[in-house]
């Protein structure tokens, strides 16, 4: 897995340790959460390999349920189940791990089979707009990003254009404490974009190398605000070239299907480039994403494991797609 | 993109040529889309599971009406078991004897607590209560900050706690204040938290334990996928939750999660919240979500239910009328008092989707007492009138006001009513005598 900022091109930097024991320490972390639960409901997908060993029709409609279980949505599975179909018809499989190896290999081919795609900054300030829907962990993930950038040598600075939700900028401020970086602030109810206007304006002054701004939570059925997003893109491609450089889309795990909807409308509205699947540390698989890779061919470039400052690890599709079967 | 259920089964009927009942064979393809639907919308697919294998059960099980086709019969059913799930009638808070009652605001990571409880105090205080608010949030950045400046926002009064931050001192303190200062209500805000992470489920067992709360609130996100059924099931199972708020309506969202909780938890779905102003909250009414979850306008209750109300000999005789463009204001007046057996007015114009016509309709506020005066008026007009209402002009239109006991305004009032009746008759004849979903509907059903 190639982290996020091995190929930045601005700065050499040391290879994060912490992340990289991190990573390999997550899916164990993951299980051994979900393995707490006590729910019932649970129905692990393994079980159904282990009980089975020939395929049949029950067998697909049980995989097909568990995928659905799983959020990667009715269509989307249905696409997977008829493709493998095919596939174990034509080669014979009877065995039911071969099956399960070419639905990993589909969903990896959704996917792209890739991990969290490489951004190169070419830029000063390479600028990051974070948006999603409300509360699914834009703010957080901002404090986890402008942390990480910092530990990789990087100056950085975050902006509050979320002016809009109480005590947004206060929550923005304690994380811009934490990961010990400047946040750019203007009064509550400021429109937003001469927030990013002025983050930029001083990212430019100070040479910084990264700005990440944050963004008020919108519903992107709301077509004022999807359109209050386009004017902070416009504001920002003004003041630095090419900006900005990246659009990060954060989905909460525990969405379903909506979560398709949202990516579109965002993509529509502010050109996505990449999605933050936050709050995998819960049971929620959030398989949503592959259905957006697969319509979309948005890349999945971190997830968010939990509240705390370090909580963010690059993305993994392997290992994602095990975890799905998990 | 996620195809109307009625439409899908309209059509899968339609391919089963011949077939005038329900059999096996069309029932299977029937619980196909049904299923699909469910998923698409978010019901978790277990959920799914059982619900189809009722509705199944119940379209193999029951006599054939024949006044409905078996499209209408399945969808029928499939209605009765959504609302059967959900509840049929709006729940309501439940208050303690004793006052204060406690409330606890429970549920994920950003699900919506915070601007819940902002909305739920502003509610509280338009019914008569006087709530204190609190936040026990002591983890998320600004969340003690957020919840200060929503109270201030909605003009209620709430618990600073400054320089306290454990949960439990900090609620028992806010306990004691409202009991002296004569607060009815203390509504507490908690600290999202995963159904998994067993510490912090501990601290709300605590503070349930010590606090004995009126209602623990499961406020949950409209957006929520399968996992719905696991976060409420746990939060349930260890606090025993008394009701759900479902939130961010507003957006697109099917809701599938409402369905999903409530048959893990068998609590009933108290608010919904549509908006992140303090008023963008409203009671649950389980047959708006039913219809959200179908796709459409409850259109096709108003129909069945007109089904069983009007006899077919008279409805085929008012089709044939409404073909020929002669519903007359006698035949109008028929048509109240059969509408009027149906059940109350605005519960009919409530199963209409708010759109087109029928948005105007529902717009013109009608109430009982003006069906009453609407009766009034008709019965004043001569025979000829009734027939043809061109006739009615300012001369008469006095008359019948004189001798109705109601102002020309009214008669005015009722002749453009009548008109825009006879416009929604018009659309609706076809189901009223062959039994069918009438094809023109389609143009009320929602875009897509
Ligand atoms: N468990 C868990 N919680 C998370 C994660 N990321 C964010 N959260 C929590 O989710 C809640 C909402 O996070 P925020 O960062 O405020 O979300 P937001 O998108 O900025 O919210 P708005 O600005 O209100 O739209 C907070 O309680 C966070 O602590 C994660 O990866 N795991
Ligand atoms: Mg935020």
């Amino acid at each position: 897995m190639r982290p996020y900022v091995e190929s930045c091109m601005i700065l050499p930097f040391t290879k994060d340790k912490a992340v990289e024991d991190k990573k390999s320490g997550f899916f164990s972390k993951l299980r051994a959460a979900v393995t707490k639960t006590r729910d019932v409901l649970n129905t692990p997908i393994e079980s159904i390999f282990t009980f089975k060993k020939e395929i049949d029709k029950s067998t697909l409609e049980e995989l097909e349920m568990a995928l659905i279980g799983a959020d990667i949505g009715p269509a989307t599975t249905a696409h997977i189940v008829e493709k493998i179909r095919d596939q174990a018809s034509r080669q014979q499989l009877t065995e039911v791990g071969q099956v399960k190896a070419l639905i990993r290999n589909e969903l990896l081919a959704i996917l792209q089979g890739e991990n969290s795609r490489p951004v190169v900054m070419q830029q000063k300030p390479h600028v990051i707009i974070i948006v999603g829907v409300n509360g699914v962990g834009k703010t957080t993930t901002i404090g986890k990003l402008a942390n990480k950038f910092k530990n990789d040598g990087l100056s950085v600075k975050v902006c509050a254009a979320d002016t809009f939700r109480a005590a947004a900028i206060e929550q923005l401020e304690i994380w811009g404490q934490r990961a010990g970086v400047e946040i750019i602030r203007q009064k509550h109810g400021t429109d937003p974009s001469a927030v990013v206007f002025d983050a930029l304006q001083s990212a430019r002054a100070a040479q910084s190398d990264v700005v990440i701004v944050d963004t008020a939570g919108r519903l992107h059925t709301k077509h004022n605000l999807m359109s209050e997003l386009e004017k902070m893109k416009r504001v920002a491609s003004r003041e630095v070239p090419g900006a900005p450089h990246e659009v990060l889309l954060i989905i909460d795990a525990v969405t379903g299907q909506n979560g398709v909807q949202q990516a579109r409308e965002f993509t529509k509205a502010a050109a996505v480039t990449g999605i933050v699947l936050t709050k995998l540390d819960g049971t929620a698989k959030g398989g949503v994403v592959v259905a957006i890779a697969k319509e979309l061919n948005i890349p999945i470039q971190y997830v968010g494991v939990g509240e705390k400052i370090d909580d963010l690890i690059p993305f993994n599709a392997e290992e994602f797609v095990d975890s799905l079967f998990d | 993109m996620f195809d109307i259920l009625t439409e899908k089964l309209q059509r899968t009927f339609k391919t089963l040529k011949g077939e005038a009942k329900l059999t096996e064979n069309n029932v299977d393809f029937a619980m196909r889309e049904i299923r699909l639907a469910l998923l698409e919308a978010d019901v978790n697919f277990k959920v799914v599971k059982d619900f189809i294998d009722r509705v199944r059960a119940k379209c193999l099980g029951t006599e054939v009406m024949t006044a409905l086709s078996p499209a209408q019969q399945v969808i029928s059913f499939v209605r009765d078991e959504l609302i059967a799930t959900l509840g049929d009638a709006e729940a309501r808070l439940i208050f303690s004897k004793n006052p204060p009652s406690v409330f606890l605001v429970v549920g994920l990571q950003g699900s919506g607590k915070t601007t819940s409880v902002g909305k739920i105090a502003r509610w509280m205080m338009k019914n008569g209560h006087r709530p204190l608010l609190l936040s026990v949030d002591v983890y998320r950045p600004a969340a003690r900050e957020q919840l200060s400046v929503i109270a201030h926002d909605v003009d209620a009064k709430i618990f600073p706690g400054e320089g306290m931050d454990q949960p439990l001192a900090l609620a028992k303190a806010a306990l004691r204040e409202a009991s002296l200062s004569g607060y009815d209500v203390l509504l507490i805000d908690t600290a999202g938290r995963l159904h998994i992470d067993d510490e912090l489920m501990q601290e709300l067992s605590t503070l349930k334990q010590q606090l004995k709360p009126s209602e623990i609130l499961f406020v949950a996100d409209a957006m929520t996928g399968q996992d719905a059924v696991k976060s409420a099931h746990e939060f349930h199972e260890r606090l025993g939750i008394s009701g759900v708020i479902l939130t961010k309506l507003d957006g697109d969202a099917r809701g599938g999660a409402a369905l999903s909780i409530r048959a893990v938890t068998g609590q009933p779905i108290k608010f919904v919240g549509v908006g992140e102003k303090p008023d963008a909250l409203e009671l649950f009414y389980p047959d708006r979500m039913v219809s959200r979850l179908l796709g459409m306008g409850d259109v096709l209750s108003l129909i069945e239910k007109a089904q069983e109300t009007f006899d077919l000999k008279q409805a085929q005789k008012l089709e044939e009328k409404l073909r020929k463009d002669e519903f007359s204001l006698e035949d109008f007046r028929d048509q109240l008092r059969q509408m009027r057996k149906l059940g109350p007015l605005d519960k009919i114009l409530g199963m209409l989707p708010q759109i087109g016509a029928m948005k105007d309709l529902q717009k013109a506020n009608i109430d009982e007492k003006q069906l009453i005066h609407t009766e009034a008026i008709i019965n004043s007009m001569t025979p000829r009138e009734r027939r043809n209402h061109q006739i009615i002009n300012g001369q008469r239109r006095k008359r019948i006001a004189r001798g109705s006991g109601t102002t020309v305004n009214q008669v005015n009032q009722l002749l453009k009513q009548y008109a825009q009746m006879r416009k929604m008759m018009k659309s609706m004849a076809g189901s009223l005598a062959g039994g069918r979903m009438p094809r023109h509907l389609e143009r009320f059903l929602p875009r897509q």
